[in-house]
């Protein structure tokens, strides 16, 4: 485990100082002109030059970055143009927010996934198989907006089981937060489902195949029991892996739900800051983002060699 | 030479019920972007003030937006745009991402490993994010949207080129082009890349569909196509608030929409299969 961490840290340290060298260029170089940017074409050149100097956008471009990054280390992630408040606060209470939306999601995928990717391989090459195989393909190359919209008309205005946007009341308890999230929570549960039913799948398709299985069921075990002790206990480690590395494409697919269900999490606080050309709220935003898909990257790779000794050499090389 | 239509391959995908209904769906939808204007029953951008937001009827089929437009019409038209970027942004982003893909499999060392890891480090941000970056940063228009969904797809495309030229620089082929004195510029476009072509119009076939994904998502969050566009996803965006109580204002863009994506996929996971066999 220590081996693993000592060859994976290093690698996850290169990954996110590239990440920041490519935030830093997408909020602070690409813009050219943020002054002219972030006050647009009709302010005069006085208030440009003295929103840049205000903000520090005229130093020399190392500076800059230094300055940047080495704040942003000890958590300070700067002033928000738009709110003249800190970034940090504001980013991590959004992030607190998408985890609960997050983790409700990923609550329903896990489960849905695997079941539907045991009856698929229980049913290999038969009509169960293959809609589940075709069914999940399809909606998940479906944009989440596209389901949402669906999703509200069927549950929210025809059948009115659920709220149709996620601002739950003052105060409200666990449970009804969960209720106002599970409309939200859905689109991410359609767009990941065949993907997790079809890893599933293939890794119940080998366990199924493999010798010893049929060593198991040779020797007098029921089949219940060969399925729990011997075929699930291996065909799982492959989709508990893969839940590690949806964490971070969840953000994606998080950006749009948020929007469309107002619920402030940092998928919203992204587009609103993308949208009010907020720099330094964008960088903290998503460089937040590449860092939590780094961790999960990891802790993906320490699971696979919990779950199966036999992996552990692989992942450490 | 046989013709194509006896070829094995065409016959094969004849017989694929997804891959033909696939086929059938993406045709369908440029038919309608490139003939739309003729096919739509009516002027997709007329308003009609004393027709708005009247439900689906014989003479609107799919029913008027807030400004009386006719919507059969507009999802018509819609096809267009949609169709474009995406297409645009895929050739953009596969043409560069097989220069960059053979480059880097080609030349390898030191230049590989660094280009390799900051392709990698781009994979932990999620493409909508770095596309809403992107394009907050350089201002959006419907050019823009094309060449940033370009290059976000460009490491991509390249990482699977640069794993299929390495597999061929390593064949004797490329050595005895060495040998003949050809330099490495031709060795890379004469020699090995007609060889991993069949993989690269794969790999287009499946970037083609996401591209129409992103297309339409970032058309959703306003940064996609603008306005006066008939653009679906800008379609939706603009009549989204009317969802409790005009469900035909947005419903049709939405399955119109779904119904592409999906098309493209089967008919890119048929086309794939194809070259598997």
């Amino acid at each position: 485990m220590i081996g693993i961490l000592a060859r994976k840290l290093p690698l996850a340290l290169i990954t996110l100082l590239v990440l920041s060298l490519v935030v830093f260029f997408g909020g602070q170089l690409l813009p050219g002109d943020v002054g002219r940017s972030v006050l647009g074409p009709l302010a005069d050149a006085g208030a440009v030059a003295a929103f840049n100097h205000s903000v520090g956008v005229d130093r020399p471009v190392i500076t800059q970055y230094l300055d940047w990054i080495g704040h942003f280390v000890v958590g300070d992630m700067g002033t928000s143009y738009t709110f003249q408040a800190p970034v940090a606060p504001l980013v991590l209470s959004a992030l607190g927010n998408s985890l609960k939306l997050a983790g409700l999601a990923f609550a329903m995928i896990v489960p849905l996934g695997i079941l539907g990717g045991v009856v698929a391989a229980l049913n290999v090459g038969r009509w169960a198989d293959r809609t589940i195989l075709v069914v999940g393909q399809s909606l998940g190359v479906v944009p989440e907006f596209i389901s949402s919209i669906v999703l509200i008309l069927v549950f929210g205005v025809w059948l009115r089981w659920l709220p149709m946007s996620a601002d739950w009341p003052e105060g409200a308890g666990a449970l009804t937060q969960i209720y106002y999230l599970i409309l939200p929570a859905l689109p991410l549960v359609i767009i990941f489902f065949g993907y997790m039913a079809r890893v599933t799948r293939t890794g119940m398709v080998e366990a199924l195949d493999a010798d010893y299985t049929r060593t198991a069921v040779l020797k007098g075990l029921s089949w219940p029991t060969v399925l729990r002790r011997h075929v699930l206990r291996n065909a799982l480690v492959s989709p508990i892996t893969v839940s590690a590395s949806l964490v971070g494409y969840l953000a994606g697919g998080l950006v749009v739900v948020e929007t469309l269900f107002h619920y402030r999490g940092i998928g919203s606080v992204i587009y609103t800051a993308a949208r009010q050309k907020d720099f330094p709220m964008l960088e903290a935003g998503v460089l937040l983002i590449g860092a939590l898909y780094t961790v999960a990257a990891i802790v993906g790779d320490l699971l696979i060699a919990a779950l199966n000794p036999r992996l552990r050499a692989e992942v450490s090389a | 030479m046989k013709p194509f239509w006896r070829h094995d391959k065409f016959r094969a995908a004849l017989r694929s019920p997804s891959l033909m209904l696939g086929v059938v769906i993406v045709v369908f939808w440029v038919v309608c972007a490139i003939f739309g204007a003729r096919l739509a029953p009516m002027d997709p951008y007329a308003d009609n003030l004393l027709a708005t937001l009247s439900p689906p009827s014989a003479a609107h089929w799919f029913g008027t937006d807030q400004l009386g437009r006719d919507i059969f019409s507009r999802v018509i038209v819609g096809a267009r745009d949609i169709l474009t970027a995406g297409l645009m942004a895929t050739l953009l982003g596969t043409v560069l991402g097989t220069a960059l893909g053979l480059a880097l499999g080609y030349i390898g060392g030191v230049f590989d490993s660094v280009v390799s890891r900051i392709i990698e480090a781009l994979q932990a941000l999620p493409l909508v994010i770095v596309a809403l970056m992107a394009l907050a940063a350089v201002g959006t228009s419907n050019l823009t949207v094309i060449l940033v969904i370009g290059f976000v797809f460009t490491p991509l495309i390249a990482r699977t080129v640069r794993s299929a030229v390495r597999e061929e620089a390593a064949l004797d082929y490329v050595a005895a082009s060495h040998l003949r004195g050809d330099r490495a510029l031709s060795v890379m476009i004469v020699e090995i890349l007609p060889n991993v072509m069949p993989l690269v119009l794969v790999e287009m076939t499946v970037r083609l569909g996401f591209a129409i994904f992103f297309v339409a998502s970032l058309s959703f969050l306003g940064f996609g196509i603008q306005p006066p566009s008939a653009d679906w996803g800008l379609a939706i965006a603009e009549n989204y608030s009317l969802i409790g109580s005009y469900w035909w204002t947005v419903i049709f863009d939405a399955a119109a929409t779904a119904s592409l994506v999906i098309g493209f996929n089967l008919a890119a996971e048929g086309v794939q299969g194809l070259f598997e066999q």
